[in-house]
């Protein structure tokens, strides 16, 4: 946004949404044309800008209805708990119903409109009013015969009102060419409001336009609005632009392996989350994990279900071993389960603020988004996404989405929409190897994190969802009995070599062992070898000793002088 | 209802010929000040009552500049306004009634074409 400047002084119409688009309300002290077809809600436009008006920014308002007596105005509104009776009796509001009818109108001559101007003039100060409603006044145009003249004093009535200084709507219907049956757009030129109500593919949805707003910047998209019991809801989202501050708070899975796998600490608060697959991949699973991982930590979560009653999911997710039900009863989760088809695009959306805005939880969880998809609105289903994930941005919140997507190849295509919303995407996906379908995790994008470009296998196992490392090897991707079998097989080849290892060791002690006797024996040998071989040096030096010793015997025998 | 006795000017607020026993014919005239609109309007009246109800009606003029809260009443939008109170059915005649025959058709005095 720019630097505010200064913009006309505005009436704030208190109804939802609607200040936001206009920056403020409506032009003040000025008319304002609210158009539109037969049931698109102009009356009740009307009438919450000046109940609204009265009850919040004590202005009095004028009510000049054309078309509905008080009686049934009073009726009508009380059903959405604008007490209007009440509101006359404190002089918050004067109803004045102008009745005309042609058939009773003799017509002879020259006329003006003074006494409109006088009742209404009266109404105006008796309760010193600021907010004029004239609903629908283009009725004169049929009430009173000579439209020139009607004409020329409704240029007259807008520029009196102008110079009364109120506030004023004038709702008109819509017409063939023109905004309004009779151009009162000519007249009322400084803000021009267009609402429609139509229907597509079933589907009604309600729109709001301001189609021109004199001196003032505006939103001139067409925003979806909503009648409800709490009367009109305008959705301004779109118009917030990307001002959302980016946390830095990381928020586990539920899936330990998963969070290794998203740089070590699972998704960014505030982030929105994509789980896309084929049917039966597991993406409630994920869901369910998330859900029962943020209510451990004690927040809060709100679980749009669009296909599975919250029974059935709490059912289905105990047989994987998660169970919700402590967590719904304690508070921490919400279910809002509705079918897509029930309303239009702008009425889920509206409903789904109006109940985070109700639970105010960190956590939303929609399952799944491609049941909005009906017939082509993939657009639509776009533009509510992206409102929706805006949204859930400026309140932090992280949203986290399951996306059906169809048929095998065309996951990432189909997907394309949405996907540049989407701060992390997981797929899952089939891996079809050896007659068996196995669940595979791929982790497309995940901004701002460092994060797995590995597939992992995942199962659901009775304690949730388990991530395996595929086999990846020379043999290509393995999965599931493939995978297993591979690993069996490495297993045994391990067990062969060690066995191996084993058998060779058990040989060489074997070979040693042998030498070793061998030496023994050879040293044995050799040992008697050396004894005999002793004994007869012995017996050598004995005899030789001997001789020696017989021939000193002999020498002294004989008396030898030497 | 009240009615004023002055305004406009050129005739009292109740003209009551003196013949009138019974006011057959009860008129309210609205107009907001005394504009020519409103000073032809009670001049045309007052000529075609005298010509065609010469002693059964009875014209009240109402200014609502002066009474603004009797507009509601008589559901009076445009000015000036002619409103045929007696007989019924009520029937309402919007503009300076330069148009005799009309007034009378109004009036239920001539059948309706």
């Amino acid at each position: 946004m720019a630097k505010p400047r200064k913009q006309l002084p505005k009436a704030p119409t208190g109804i939802q949404g609607l200040d936001e688009i206009t920056g403020g309300g409506l032009p003040k002290g000025r008319p304002t044309l609210i158009c539109g077809g037969p049931g698109c809600g102009k009356t009740l436009f009307a009438m919450e800008f000046l109940v609204r008006g009265a009850r919040q920014f004590n202005e009095p308002g004028v009510f000049m209805a054309f078309e509905e007596t008080a009686k049934d105005l009073t009726q009508n509104m009380a059903s959405l708990g604008f007490d209007l009776k009440d509101m006359i009796a404190r002089k918050k509001m004067v109803l004045d119903f102008v009745y005309i009818e042609r058939s009773e109108i003799e017509v002879t001559g020259e006329y003006d409109l003074e006494g409109l101007f006088i009742r209404l003039g009266q109404a105006i100060d008796s309760i010193g009013a600021k907010r004029v409603v004239l609903d629908t006044i283009e009725s004169l145009f049929s009430g009173l015969p000579n439209p020139l003249i009607v004409r020329s004093e409704l240029r007259r009535l807008f520029r009196w009102l102008k110079d009364k200084g109120v506030t004023a709507v004038i709702t008109g219907e819509r017409g063939e060419k023109t905004l309004t049956r009779q151009g009162m757009e000519e007249y009322v030129s400084d803000c021009v409001i267009v609402l429609d109500h139509r229907v597509s593919e079933q589907v009604p949805s309600r729109r709001l336009r301001v189609v021109k707003y004199r001196g003032s910047t505006h939103g001139t998209n067409e925003y979806p609005f909503l009648i409800d019991e709490d009367g009109i809801l305008v959705l301004p989202v779109t118009s917030l632009g990307l001002q959302n501050i980016a946390s830095t708070d990381r928020i586990p899975t539920g899936i330990a392996r998963l969070d290794t796998m998203l740089g070590g600490a699972g998704y960014y608060r505030g982030s929105s989350v994509l789980v896309s697959g084929t049917a039966g991949t597991g993406k409630t699973s994920f869901a369910a994990h998330f859900a029962e991982a943020a209510c451990r930590r004690g927040e809060r979560v709100l679980y749009f279900a669009f296909e599975e009653s919250p029974s059935q999911i709490m059912r289905n997710m105990r047989s994987i071993g998660i169970d919700l039900e402590p967590w719904v009863q304690k508070g921490l989760l919400r279910f809002q389960a509705n079918r897509p088809s029930f309303a239009g695009m702008e009425m889920h959306l509206t409903m789904i603020h109006k109940a985070v805005n109700a639970f105010k939880p960190q956590v939303v969880i929609m399952d799944p988004l491609s049941s909005f998809v009906i017939g082509g609105n993939e657009i639509e289903v776009k533009a509510m996404l992206m409102r929706l994930v805006d949204f859930l941005k400026m309140n932090q919140i992280t949203g986290l989405f399951t996306n059906l997507t169809s048929g095998r190849g065309a996951v990432e295509i189909t997907d394309v929409a949405i996907s540049s919303l989407i701060d992390t995407w997981l797929l899952l996906r089939d891996i079809e190897i050896g007659g068996e379908r196995n669940r595979g995790l791929y982790l497309l994008k995940s901004r701002g994190m460092a994060h797995s470009n590995q597939i992992r296998e995942f199962l659901l196992t009775d304690h949730g969802v388990e991530l395996f490392d595929v086999y990846v090897g020379p043999e290509g991707v393995l999965t599931g009995s493939a995978r297993q079998a591979q690993e069996a097989q490495e297993q045994a080849g391990k067990l062969m070599r060690k066995q191996d290892i084993e058998r060779r060791h058990l040989e060489l002690e074997r070979k040693r062992k042998a030498l070793e006797a061998q030496i023994a024996a050879m040293r044995a040998e050799f040992e008697a070898e050396e004894v005999e071989a002793l004994k007869i040096i012995g017996q050598e030096k004995a005899m030789e000793k001997q001789l020696t010793q017989e021939r000193v015997d002999m020498g002294l025998s004989r008396k030898a002088d030497k | 209802m009240k009615t004023n006795p002055t305004k406009p000017k050129p005739a009292p607020s109740k003209v009551r010929p003196a013949k009138a026993k019974s006011d057959a014919f009860v008129l309210r005239l609205y107009v907001a000040g005394q504009t020519p609109k409103s000073m032809a309007a009670f001049a045309n009246l007052k000529k075609i009552c005298e010509e065609h109800l010469a002693g059964q009606y009875q014209i009240e003029v109402i200014d609502l500049l002066e009474n603004p809260h009797l507009a509601r009443g008589d559901q009076i939008l445009a000015i000036p306004t002619l409103v045929k109170k007696l007989p019924p059915p009520v029937r309402k005649i919007i503009g300076d009634l330069s148009n005799t025959e009309r007034v009378l058709i109004g009036l239920d005095l001539l059948p309706r074409e």
